[in-house]
């Protein structure tokens, strides 16, 4: 049953909350034989209590290490160069034998990294939490025992009190069945529920700051939302300061007071979240803001092409379709239950539309678009595709032999720009294989056949004889796209083809697939768990859910107005990259069988 | 979940035993000619007089002129009940010879096992805290020689060593005035003062690839966010490491029992041979020699028992350490 | 994400470089490793041309030389008068009896020298077989003088011819037991990762089963039952095949391991979608990658094979008389008597260590650099 919960949220006041970390001036060295890299070059910051601070930035712009700076728990060989870190006890806080607002000053940065100084610290003044709820997480301990731990380390608890507040924390954290949870291995638990038992811990000594490193990128979008409003209600229930680290400026506008971007080690701009998103001042900050809104309404070349170019008669037909994938056979024990990746999906396919496939992980969207490519046996229901003479082919049951003529027509891009390119092959050759191997150019022909392939995506001709690992992440996908337009196909199946790229990269990338759209008359299916990118790029969405499509429509349509309770509770969970409106769409939660 | 994964592999250990049974059996066969003409000829050789008729019983007893899968019958039926055949060389029953040195090969090999980890636990650990530190070069230094160097030429340096610059004999379990003793308690001592010889030449080697593996585990482990987590609690580096990286790098340690056991039961044949331990090295080496084929099969059998039984009792160690086992 | 090449000077040549450049790049770092692969090569060279290298026929026995102890090469000859030539020579040594107890024993003769000579004429043989040489690489500067630089054993015959016709041996029985073991596991190990289910599942237990098995238990066994009166040559093809019998698990394993994980790589998919028969994804797409890796357990399986059939002979359930490896060499040095009135009997001991030593620091190595490709970091 969907359910709205409001947010709560004031702007304003920013000043009034007392300070509880400073960070002044900054610097981390990582030393190593060929010289010292500053990772951290001169970054200053400030933490109040009860507010958010978020630093944002790409990867490799050491956001991150000032976290780990701050409690002197750097990598080896990273070290604080200069610069100081401030910790204030207000009376307020545990620990501090003051009272009546007296304020002790404790600068981290000059406490010894083993020292039982700032051991006392770590946990229980400041806590902090990761991007991997699993591989933070002990998997041969019980979620309990390292909770109890964090407890009894600043604590002095007898054993039984501490469970019963290990329990009590699993409880405030919303992990059903604390009493049970408690003596469970992580393994056993969702990815969402291990960033709940991880936050449990972080709050077992009421810590007066939190770090929350990329607290949600590993999560699906719905999940993320509920660990964001998570920790704004503990946040806001015990007075915490946060630091949120991440890349999204979705998730900065749902949940900062005040904003820190950082590049190259140093905080280009910095200031409360609505100077920062209304009146950028970096162009850095102006380049992010807009990458990102970009990717959140239609492409106006896409509306202007369809405009002129409608969609024509459906190319492709999936009726009925399903895959399961059978339960491992085991010896001496039960075979493991089958999956139903697709569950009875119907689609269509018209020309020169680009569909799109949306779901978060597990929703049978990956399998589907293999499904469609022919790569599983085994499938349910058809799928008919309409030949260039108007002829239908049903491409399941076809041999590997027959599938080959109708896999020119039908080509595919990947999802990982890094395993999708035989690393052992250069870009000629790899471009080249298709043609090649079906015996249509070879020789001279072939070379300059590749080359205009390489113009056409956008890369020089030279590109051709280097291998994949000279490319960046954007230009491998590039080659990945010149490859499957290669054999002049009328269908691109796209599996997630952005969502291994940085955020400027990718509106580059979908811009470049309507370019091809509009020259070669191509016709996608476009898989990803964006809704921002699907928004810009695709034409209708098809939402799945579980192995099933649940709602079908014009992507725009779909988007403001959506039909099917999954879909709202999955769009009302995307952070939008606006400030003022967090809030405002309200959350909803989607409970099958409701 | 944990019992009924120790019932699952213990059913799993009844194929591995019925293969190396049949494995045994085939190599019993393996040698031209059956067994009674090599016993005949045998006893003609000494001069004693061949009975046709216990010939005969014998044939009839063994199966001789039946099928392979019969006489294996046969043979392992007996097995079953602790009648392992006939030495035609020692001219009694393989039972007699087998358990006092089946049980001196399982006291060396546990000794060993134990001498490896009390050597490669703390080395292991030390190489890996201090990477490239000098006492990490000289484990590292050990770990290779140990590893190139055949346990028999360790024992034939040592014994060299020993009777040059000592003037003592190194080989043996036992002091002469206890070598065909009853079992006493001054046996067992003096055991246990011979034994460490021994112990420490197998143990080279395996100590060697152990210290090997533990540190290139832990290095891994030292990396993982959870330790990062764990120093993020306030924990101090010693507790840290002994609770977390060194409690993961655990898991080869205990499977050592399961490829070591094999690796130990094999290197002591020769390394017993050498030093002319009274284990069962010797003695099967000997029967293998003079083509004393049941006494050699009952040997290969235990010691293949041995070994499967050890990885049983390693996989179950390893649930029992690791819950993720526990659930696969 | 960077690629593991790290030296500027190779940056702009790396964009270029194929996937075997990247590995000898990757390799050449690791300094032991380029070092073990120089001492390699120099074994299996003087194994190939152990009769240019000796300077004796192994075989040749010598009543008067019957534990020779070993000579030191001297390369400097002072004359009487005190000048001085470069020349390589060894001292005489002399025979005695004792008196008493009619011991004999060698005392150094000073004032015998035994001139040698590089590249000197001797007695002409066959090399490996093919064609005949004259010259060896050290002899006698004399025809018909004897030297030991690695003593003599107790028939009188020269040491270090027999270690270096031993290296020939001890060195192929690792590369042609390897081979054969890289036959079976490469099929093995292919079919199981290529094919999967119920196929792979059998051949993973047997691999399991294999490796559960004590080794030389069972190798002994297997020797055991060979026919005695077999001819050398059988008898050392016989030995191969039975050690590539257990050590064939190792390479399966890895193949397999990397078949699967090459089976769920993306361009391996977008081959099969590219219209690439089957045979052309196994061997342009897959085998290429898994090249290196196979190359790497060769390497460290080839020391293995060379420590089971030095145990095996040593044992005297290997290779046997006349057939000479490192192995039978061991054997002489068995009991306790004849080292301790000849510890140069090790020596064949100390060529294992060596060798084993290299082998294995170049697979090592090779391992390191085998994937070239991999990013830093997780």
């Amino acid at each position: 049953m969907p359910d709205t919960m409001q947010a709560a949220w004031s702007p304003g006041e920013a000043e009034a909350a007392p300070v509880v970390l400073e960070v002044q001036g900054l610097a981390v060295d990582f030393p190593s034989r060929r010289g010292v890299f500053r990772a951290v070059d001169g970054v200053d910051l400030v933490l109040r209590s009860g507010r958010t601070l978020a630093v944002v930035g790409e990867s490799g712009s050491g956001k991150s290490v000032t976290a780990r700076a701050i409690l002197q728990i750097l990598d080896q060989p990273g070290r604080i160069a200069a610069g100081r870190v401030l910790l204030h006890r207000h009376h307020t806080t545990k620990g501090a034998a003051a009272s009546g607002g007296a304020e002790e000053v404790v600068e981290l940065s000059a406490l010894a990294p083993r020292s039982a100084a700032i051991r006392a610290i770590r946990g229980r003044d400041i806590a902090m939490i990761f991007q991997e709820p699993m591989s933070s997480l002990s998997p041969v301990h019980t979620i309990g025992a390292q909770i109890i731990e964090a407890i009894r380390l600043h604590d002095r608890l007898g054993k039984r009190a501490a469970r019963e507040r290990a329990i009590d924390l699993l409880r405030q954290v919303e992990i059903p069945r604390p009493e049970t949870a408690v003596d469970r291995y992580t393994f056993e638990f969702s990815g969402g529920m291990r960033q709940r038992a991880m936050i449990a811990m972080a709050l077992a000594c009421n810590p007066s700051v939190l770090i929350a490193d990329e607290p949600t990128t590993a999560l699906d979008v719905t999940t993320q939302a509920e660990i964001l409003d998570l920790i704004r209600r503990l946040q806001a229930s015990h007075g915490m300061a946060v630091m949120l680290i991440t890349h999204d400026m979705g998730v900065v506008a749902e949940m900062a007071d005040e904003v820190a971007v950082m590049r190259h080690g140093q905080v280009v701009e910095r200031g409360p979240i609505l100077d920062v998103f209304e009146r950028p001042q970096h162009d850095y900050t102006r380049m992010l803001l807009g990458a990102v809104r970009a990717l959140d309404r239609p492409s106006p070349r896409r509306l202007a092409m369809r405009a002129a170019n409608p969609p024509g008669a459906p190319l492709l037909r999936i009726e009925a379709l399903r895959k399961v994938f059978p339960g491992q056979r085991r010896i001496f024990r039960a075979a493991a239950p089958p999956v139903i990746a697709v569950d009875d999906v119907t689609l269509e396919l018209r020309a020169g539309e680009t569909l799109g496939v949306v779901g978060e992980s597990g929703s049978g969207k990956t399998t589907l678009g293999r499904c469609v490519m022919g790569l599983f046996d085994g499938l349910g229901g058809r799928i008919e595709y309409v030949g260039r003479d108007g002829s239908q082919t049903n491409l399941l049951g076809l041999r590997e032999s027959a599938l080959r003529p109708l896999r020119r027509e039908i080509r595919m891009v990947f999802q990982d720009p890094f395993s999708s390119l035989n690393p052992r092959m250069t870009v000629e050759q790899i471009i080249g294989e298709p043609m090649l191997v079906n015996g249509m150019l070879s020789g001279a022909a072939l070379q300059r056949r590749v080359a205009e392939l390489l113009e056409m995506v956008g890369l020089p001709a030279t590109a051709m004889e280097r291998y994949p690992h000279a490319f960046s992440g954007g230009q491998r996908q590039r080659i990945g796209i010149a490859r499957a337009i290669a054999l002049d196909p009328r269908v691109i199946v796209a599996d997630e083809p952005t969502s291994a790229l940085d955020v400027s990269l990718r509106s580059q990338v979908l811009d470049l697939l309507l370019d091809l759209q509009q020259r070669l008359g191509l016709s996608f299916i476009f898989i990803s768990h964006d809704i921002g990118v699907i928004r810009y790029f695709c034409d209708r969405v098809a939402v799945m859910y579980r192995g099933k499509v649940v709602e079908i429509g014009e992507t725009e349509a779909v988007c403001t107005a959506p039909q099917h309770a999954y879909t709202r509770a999955l769009l009302s969970a995307v952070p939008h990259p606006d400030p003022r409106r967090r809030g405002l769409s309200g959350r909803h939660r989607y409970t099958e069988g409701a | 979940m944990l019992l009924a994964f120790i019932v699952r592999r213990i059913l799993w250990t009844v194929p591995f035993l019925i293969a190396v049974s049949l494995v045994s059996f085939a190599l019993i066969q393996a040698p031209p000619g059956d067994y009674l003409t090599s016993f005949a000829a045998t006893l003609a050789a000494s001069g004693d007089e061949v009975d046709q008729g216990r010939l005969e019983a014998l044939r009839e007893r063994y199966g001789l002129d039946q099928p392979f899968l019969v006489q294996y019958w046969r043979w392992i039926s007996g097995v079953l009940q602790g009648d392992f055949g006939i030495s035609f060389e020692w001219q009694q029953p393989v039972a007699n010879l087998i358990w006092e040195r089946m049980g001196l090969s399982v006291c060396l090999a546990l000794g060993t096992l134990l001498f490896t980890w009390a050597v490669a636990f703390p080395v292991g650990i030390y190489s890996a805290v201090r990477k490239y530190s000098i006492g990490d070069y000289v484990a590292t230094t050990f770990g290779f020689i140990g590893l190139a160097t055949p346990n028999f030429l360790i024992a034939l340096v040592l014994m060299y060593i020993g009777v040059i610059y000592f003037g003592s004999d190194v080989s043996g379990l036992f002091s002469e005035e206890y070598q065909n003793a009853p079992w006493s308690w001054g046996k067992v001592l003096d055991l246990l003062a011979h034994l460490w010889i021994p112990v420490i030449i197998l143990g080279t080697s395996s100590s060697a690839s152990l210290i090997r593996i533990m540190r290139a585990n832990l290095l891994d482990e030292l990396h993982k966010p959870y330790v990062v987590t764990a120093r993020a609690k306030g924990l101090s580096e010693f507790t840290l490491l002994m609770r977390y990286p060194v409690r993961l790098a655990l898991n080869p340690f205990v499977s050592t029992i399961g490829w070591a056991f094999p690796q130990l039961i094999s290197g002591a044949v020769i390394t017993a041979f050498v030093l002319s331990l009274p284990t069962s090295g010797p003695l099967l080496l000997q029967a293998l020699l003079a083509q004393d084929m049941y006494l050699a099969g009952a040997f290969i059998l235990l010691l293949c028992s041995l070994t499967v039984v050890g990885m049983l009792v390693s996989d179950i160690l390893l649930a029992l350490i690791d819950p993720r086992v526990r659930y696969q | 994400m960077s690629v593991a090449v790290t030296d500027p000077r190779e940056h702009r040549t790396a964009e270029q470089a194929s996937q075997w450049k990247l590995m000898w790049w990757a390799f050449r770092r690791h300094r032991l490793a380029r070092w073990s692969l120089y001492i390699v090569v120099a074994l299996y060279a003087i194994g190939a041309l152990a009769e240019f290298f000796s300077p004796f026929d192994p075989d040749a026995a010598s009543a008067r030389d019957v534990f020779h102890p070993p000579q030191a090469i001297n390369f400097i000859d002072t004359a009487p008068d005190g000048s001085w030539t470069i020349r390589p020579w060894v001292q005489g040594h002399r025979l005695v009896r004792d008196r008493f107890t009619l011991e004999q024993s060698f005392v150094v003769d000073p004032n015998r020298k035994i001139y040698l000579s590089f590249f000197g004429k001797a007695e002409p043989v066959k090399l490996a077989g093919l064609f005949t040489i004259e010259r060896r690489f050290l002899t006698a500067a004399e025809q018909g003088e004897r030297f030991f630089l690695f003593g003599a054993d107790r028939l009188g015959r020269d040491m270090l011819s027999r270690v270096i016709h031993g290296t020939r041996i001890s060195l192929s029985i690792g590369l042609v037991g390897v081979a054969m073991s890289l036959v079976l596991g490469l099929l093995l190990g292919g079919i199981s990762g290529y094919y999967g289910g119920t196929v792979d599942m059998a051949i993973q237990r047997v691999i399991e089963f294999i490796l559960s098995l004590p080794t030389i238990p069972i190798w002994l066994g297997l020797t055991a039952a060979l026919p005695q009166d077999w001819s050398p040559l059988t008898r050392y093809f016989a030995i191969t095949i039975i050690l590539s019998l257990v050590t064939w698990t190792e390479l399966a394993r890895v193949v397999r391991g990397r078949f699967l994980a090459l089976r769920g790589e993306d361009f391996v998919t977008a081959a099969r979608l590219d219209g690439c028969s089957q045979a052309r994804i196994i061997f342009r797409h897959m085998l290429p990658s898994l090249a290196s890796h196979v190359i790497a357990s060769i390497t460290l399986a080839v020391p293995l094979m060379i420590l089971a059939e030095t145990s095996l002979s040593f044992l005297g359930l290997g290779l046997q008389p006349p057939t000479i490896s490192w192995g039978v060499l061991l054997k002489e040095a068995q009991n306790i008597r004849s080292i301790a009135q000849a510890p140069w009997l090790f020596i064949p001991g100390g060529a294992v260590c060596l060798a084993v030593l290299a082998l294995n620091f170049l697979g090592d190595g090779l391992r390191d650099a085998a994937d070239p490709y991999a990013q830093d970091g997780r």
